[in-house]
C-alpha cells in the first residue's frame, strides 16, 4: 500500500496512484495519507501545523511504500517510520522520493525508490513545486 | 502561526485567530483518538500538575486523558487530601511542586482570578480549568469545537444559552467566544439569575421567556443548575425553576424546528433538562464529552510550545 507523507509528500503519492491505476484495477490500490507533526523530535522547539491523517486500512502485515516529495536528513522519515508503527506492523516499509539531498542525511535511512539524486550543501534548499498549487511544475535548487 | 499568548487563561484574552489554531488543531488531535494506539509522543519531555483545588471528576479526567495522550507525565493535587487542608498558601504549594520541575499547570480554583495570579509569579505555563465565577476557557473551546462539527460553522449561528449566568464561567466563557467568532448570542434564564448589565457589558440580548429563546436559536447550551443554590432567595424551589426554564420533549416538538441541545454536565435530570431530550437525536452532549479530550490535547500541544 502507498502512504504519502503530508504537507507535500501527497503530491506526488497522489500522481503515482493515478498512473497506477492505469495499469491495475483501482480498487486493488490501497492508498493513505500521514502526517508526522505529532512525531516529530523537534516538536516542542518549533511550532508546526498538523494536516489530516488518513489511513483508511490496516497496514498489519502489509508491504509499505512511505512517499516524499525530498529526502533531507532523513528526520521526516524517522518519524514516519514512528507514526506507522503506531497503526501496526507492517510487513515491510519502503521508502520513494522524487529528490534525493545525497550527503545531508542526519540519520541512517535511504531511499528504495528515487527520482534523482544530487549534491547540495547545508544552505542550499531545495523546493518542489506542484502545478495543483503553482503555477509551474519544477524542481528548484536554492541558495539561501 | 502561534498562539498569541503562553498561558489559557480565559478566553476574553484569546484572539480570534487563536481560537481557530485551537479549533483546528483539536480536528487533528480528534483523528489520533480513533487511531488503535490513541498517543503520540509529542509532549513526551513534560510533566504536567493538575491543580484542583475544587472537586471535579470529568474535566480533571479529561484533561489527564489529554495529558496522558500526548505522552506527557502527569501529577494530581486534590486539595482535600493535601497540604492545602494544613493552611499553605497557593503561591508556597505551587512553587514547591515546581522546584521539583514540573513544566505546566493545569489549575482549578474557587477564587476568580488564582490563575491570573498565580501566571505573575510562576515561570511555567497555566491553563484555568475554571475559576470561580470567571472563566472556564476550554470548556467554552469544546463548546465550540462540538458546535462546528454538527452544524458546520460559527459565524452567524444564534445560541441560546440557559440557566444560571450569573454564576456561570462556562457561560461567561461561551459569551466572549462565541462573539469572537461571529456567532450571536441570547442569555435565557430567571431575571435573578441574569446580571442587570450584561446586555450593554457583553453585547448579548436578554430573554426571559425560555420558548421564545428556543424559538430564535439555532443551538441552545443548557446550564447546570446549582443546588446548593436552592437555598438563597434566588428562585423559589427547583421545581418552579424546571416549570419555568427546563427543557422537556414537549416543549422542543412545540417549536417547530430542529435545534441543537448542549451541556457542559453533570446534568439535573428533570431539573433544567428531562431525560428524554438529554438522551435525545439534537443531544450532542456526549460528543461534548468526546470533543473534550481533543481539544485540551490542542491546548496543552499548543501552549507546551511557548513553554521555551
Amino acid at each position: 500500500m502507498i502512504i504519502g507523507l503530508q504537507p507535500r509528500g501527497i503530491f506526488l503519492s497522489d500522481r503515482i496512484v493515478q498512473e497506477l491505476e492505469k495499469l491495475v484495477p483501482p480498487a486493488t490500490i490501497q492508498y493513505g495519507k500521514l502526517d508526522i507533526t505529532f512525531y516529530r523530535d523537534d516538536v516542542r522547539k518549533s511550532l508546526h501545523i498538523a494536516s489530516n491523517t488518513d489511513i483508511p486500512f490496516s497496514i498489519e502485515n502489509k508491504n509499505v511504500i512511505l512517499v516524499d516529495d525530498v529526502l533531507y536528513t532523513g528526520r521526516t522519515i524517522r518519524a514516519a517510520l514512528d507514526a506507522l508503527l503506531d497503526y501496526g506492523r507492517p510487513a515491510k516499509v519502503a521508502l520513494c522520493v522524487l529528490v534525493d539531498r545525497r550527503f545531508s542525511r542526519e540519520l541512517p535511512i535511504q531511499p528504495d525508490y528515487l527520482g534523482k539524486a544530487i549534491d547540495t550543501i547545508y544552505s542550499q534548499r531545495v523546493t518542489v513545486l506542484w502545478k495543483e498549487n503553482n503555477d509551474s511544475e519544477q524542481v528548484m535548487l536554492l541558495d539561501n | 502561526m502561534k498562539l498569541s499568548t503562553k498561558h489559557l487563561l480565559g478566553i476574553k484574552h484569546l484572539t480570534a485567530e487563536d481560537i481557530q489554531l485551537i479549533l483546528s488543531t483539536a480536528e487533528q488531535f480528534k483523528e489520533v483518538l480513533q487511531r488503535p494506539v490513541k498517543k503520540v509522543p509529542s509532549l513526551r519531555d513534560v510533566t504536567i500538575v493538575n491543580l484542583f483545588y475544587e472537586n471535579s471528576t470529568r474535566t480533571r479526567m479529561s484533561f489527564e486523558l489529554a495529558e496522558k495522550r500526548l505522552s506527557a507525565d502527569t501529577l494530581n493535587f486534590a486539595a482535600s487530601s493535601s497540604s492545602a487542608a494544613k493552611g499553605e498558601t497557593l503561591l508556597d504549594t505551587v512553587n514547591n511542586i515546581l522546584s521539583m520541575k514540573v513544566d505546566m499547570v493545569v489549575m482549578r480554583h474557587s477564587a476568580s482570578g488564582a490563575p491570573h495570579f498565580l501566571a505573575k509569579h510562576i515561570p511555567a505555563a497555566i491553563v484555568n480549568a475554571g475559576d470561580g465565577i470567571n472563566e472556564h476557557p476550554t470548556q467554552a473551546l469544546l463548546d465550540a469545537f462540538s458546535m462546528k462539527e454538527k452544524l458546520g460553522r460559527l459565524e452567524g449561528l444564534k445560541v441560546a444559552i440557559i440557566g444560571d449566568i450569573m454564576h456561570s464561567r462556562v457561560a461567561l466563557s461561551n459569551m466572549y467566544l462565541l462573539q469572537k467568532m461571529g456567532a450571536e448570542v441570547t442569555v435565557a434564564g430567571p431575571p435573578t439569575l441574569i446580571p442587570k448589565y450584561i446586555s450593554e457589558a457583553l453585547g448579548v440580548r436578554v430573554e426571559y421567556n425560555l420558548k421564545k429563546a428556543l424559538q430564535w436559536c439555532d443551538v441552545a447550551n443548557v446550564l447546570r443548575i446549582q443546588l446548593e443554590r436552592q437555598n438563597q432567595p434566588l428562585f423559589s424551589s427547583l421545581r418552579e425553576y424546571s416549570l419555568a426554564y427546563g427543557i422537556n420533549r414537549r416543549l422542543l416538538d412545540s417549536l417547530g424546528k430542529e435545534i441543537v441541545i448542549m451541556h457542559p454536565g453533570p446534568i439535573n435530570r428533570g431539573v433544567e433538562l428531562d431525560s428524554d431530550v438529554a438522551d435525545g437525536g439534537s443531544s450532542i452532549i456526549l460528543n461534548q464529552v468526546e470533543n473534550g479530550v481533543a481539544v485540551r490535547m490542542a491546548v496543552l500541544y499548543l501552549l507546551a510550545n511557548r513553554e521555551n
